[in-house]
């Protein structure tokens, strides 16, 4: 198990200067920040000034070591725009993300699991084939599309809901929904192809021969076992979560994370973006992390590999 | 003597095609018993050549066949072109609400005929997407199977770079590279690629690695046959299979990334028509002119659906065994 975390954290510091360098030098290929935030007019002293009061001025390779040790300590240097620490500007912005992403999670696993889980022990009947249509059809539905139609729907017709925003719980409903269906999808198709396998087993008629009850051996004996490589999976498709938190959250004005960055990159706020994307890797590759070794705590076997 | 003297020791691995499944397309438990008791409905005919019993596999092709037929017949089946401007017909609704046969599907604030921009943006996704496939495939493949065989350092630093890019939100970083770079085709194609590559080149390495203390390439070894020989001949065949499922997927999801960057204003740029940048000026309209923000999104999903259905029906088609290297698996980011 120690040498396991070893090995996972050093992927992850790896990982973390692979954002960093990757961020550092997009940034410094996209052009002179000078030319954006000062007057046409200024002249080229004041330009100077300017690079050299923001450290533009060095070479490239001392800009990034500055920059990292900087960034370990949580300095990600002033907000061109907001006149204030960069980091600050990010963290106020992602609770809302947070709330976002946490509550589609909660909705497809939801409602995903005991689906897939009815859809497995009915195999070939009527609902098993309309859970895989259905699951079909929310992997290949853009979760912004599915915003807007939703926002068509729900708030432009029927005035049911709030058009886009954060506050209320209302204001929650439709963004967590479209975010949600595409991990829903997937979550159901990975349960029910998990379940099939497991309920197969013989320790699962076993445990029907010592007569316990059909929910006891499915929702105790085999689900237990389906969900391992489940995790796994939630674990991989986090990425494709945070990507799709962006999209709707520009669907819905949400407030996020992933609005700051849009606009950052739109006003050229190199501090923002930067401290943004870093934060948005870090909470990402902890996550993985944590998963990786909650995996090991489910399957007691993985702790001796 | 060369080793394709010997075909047969060319053994079919656990990921080869040598095995064609039989000709008659799978049949579900059920579709089975109904072939039995002869009493087939005269509709079976017409399920069996969608394939709703395999899977909905004929009609992913059909679909996709369609899609890539309007795509290239644009030019010939496309009312209008499309950026034909009318600024006498502007935000005309769809034919059946009050609309007029000229623009079916209706006109945007421009007076743009929005059939003619979905035929069109019908190229312009395809184009990309199947571009991109295509380059990301040949690369990664040749990053999987060199990585695979040389091994040692550079085997490291392959693996080690496609395990950080995977370890990453990919979108997030789409984004920025499409932001902070000109959001040109060819800066687009590079971020399409970049999402691709990296998945042939684990898959590919992988099967490399299976496959390379194998008797089929021990013996090729022995007869004297050099790396590229080994490479091409004997094991590039096993990988096809593989590689052609993903590259269904792969499909599915690249439209959608490239419809969700140009949404963002960050792919396709104005006047080229593009099923995400169509939705994106739609969206100002989404109160008046509904139609504006739902054709062009039934026409990603149609075609992605239909990507999806083909990865199945490849997948079943060239090997049963492949089946559970779903798009679960293979899909990772880019919503």
């Amino acid at each position: 198990m120690g040498a396991l975390v070893v090995r996972r954290a050093a992927r992850a510091a790896a990982a973390l200067l692979g954002v960093a360098l990757v961020v550092f030098v997009l940034l410094h290929l996209s052009g002179d920040p000078s030319y954006i935030l000062l007057p046409p007019e200024a002249s080229a002293a004041d330009r100077a000034t300017f690079r050299q009061q923001y450290g533009l001025d060095r070479p490239l390779p001392l800009q990034f070591v500055a920059y990292l040790g900087k960034a370990v300590r949580g300095d990600f240097g002033q907000s061109f725009s907001f006149q204030i620490p960069a980091l600050q500007v990010v963290l106020q912005r992602l609770p809302a993300t947070l709330e976002l992403t946490i509550a589609a999670m909660a909705i497809a696993l939801v409602v995903a699991i005991p689906a897939a889980v009815l859809a497995a022990t009915r195999r070939g009947t009527r609902y098993d084939r309309a859970l895989m249509g259905v699951v079909l059809l929310g992997q290949s539905v853009p979760t912004f599309w599915l915003g807007m139609m939703m926002i068509l729907l729900l708030a432009v017709r029927l005035h049911w809901l709030p058009v886009s925003g954060r506050g209320s719980w209302a204001h929650l409903v439709m963004p967590s929904i479209a975010l949600a269906l595409w991990l829903m999808a997937l979550l159901a198709r990975v349960t029910r192809s998990e379940m099939l396998e497991v309920l197969a087993q013989d320790y699962v008629r076993t445990a029907r021969a010592k007569g316990i009850t059909e929910l006891g051996v499915t929702g105790w004996h085999a689900l237990r076992n389906a969900l391992l490589p489940v995790v796994t999976v939630v674990g991989l498709q986090l990425g494709g979560l945070i990507g799709g938190a962006v999209m709707t959250e520009t669907v819905f004005a949400w407030p996020g994370v992933g609005t700051l960055i849009l606009d950052a990159i739109m006003k050229k706020d190199y501090p923002v973006v930067l401290a943004g994307v870093i934060i948005v890797a870090v909470a990402f590759i902890v996550v993985n992390l944590v998963l990786d070794l909650l995996y090991g705590v489910l399957d007691p076997r993985l702790r001796r590999a | 003597m060369t080793p394709s003297a010997f075909p047969d020791v060319r053994e079919p691995s656990r990921l080869s095609t040598a095995s064609p499944p039989a000709v008659e397309p799978v049949l579900t438990p059920a579709a089975e018993a109904e072939a039995v008791s002869g009493s087939a409905p005269w509709w079976r005919p017409v399920r069996r050549f969608v394939g709703v019993d395999a899977g909905g596999a004929g009609l992913g092709l059909l679909i996709l066949g369609a899609v890539v037929g309007a795509g290239l017949l644009a030019p010939w089946i496309a009312p209008h072109g499309f950026d034909d401007q009318d600024l006498a017909a502007m935000l005309q609704p769809p034919v059946w609400i009050g609309g007029t046969w000229t623009n079916p599907l209706g006109t945007d604030s421009l007076g743009r005929d929005l059939l003619s921009r979905i035929l069109y943006g019908a190229r312009t996704s395809l184009v990309l997407a199947l571009g991109a496939v295509a380059i990301a495939a040949a690369f990664g493949v040749v990053m999987g199977l060199v990585s695979g065989w040389v091994g040692g350092r550079l085997d490291a630093v392959v693996t080690s770079v496609v395990e950080v890019q995977l370890s990453l939100p990919y979108l997030l970083f789409a984004i920025a590279f499409m932001a902070l770079l000109e959001p040109g085709l060819l800066n687009l194609v590079i971020v399409l690629v970049l999402r691709s590559w990296v998945v042939y080149a684990r898959l590919v390495r992988v099967a490399v690695l299976s496959m390379k203390e194998r008797e089929f390439v021990t013996v090729a070894v022995a007869l004297g046959a050099g790396d590229g020989r080994i490479l091409l001949r004997h094991i590039l065949p096993n990988v096809v299979a593989p590689v052609l499922v993903v590259s269904s997927f792969q499909l599915a999801e690249l439209i959608i990334v490239e419809s969700s960057l140009s949404f963002l204003g960050l792919g396709v740029q104005p006047p080229m028509p593009s099923w995400g940048s169509m939705l994106s000026q739609g969206r100002e309209y989404i109160s008046s002119a509904w139609w504006l923000v739902t054709f062009p999104g039934l026409a990603i999903i149609l075609t992605v659906l239909g990507a999806n259905l083909a990865g199945d029906a490849v997948r079943d088609l060239m090997d049963p065994r492949l089946r559970g290297l779903g798009r679960a698996r293979t899909r990772e980011a880019g919503r």
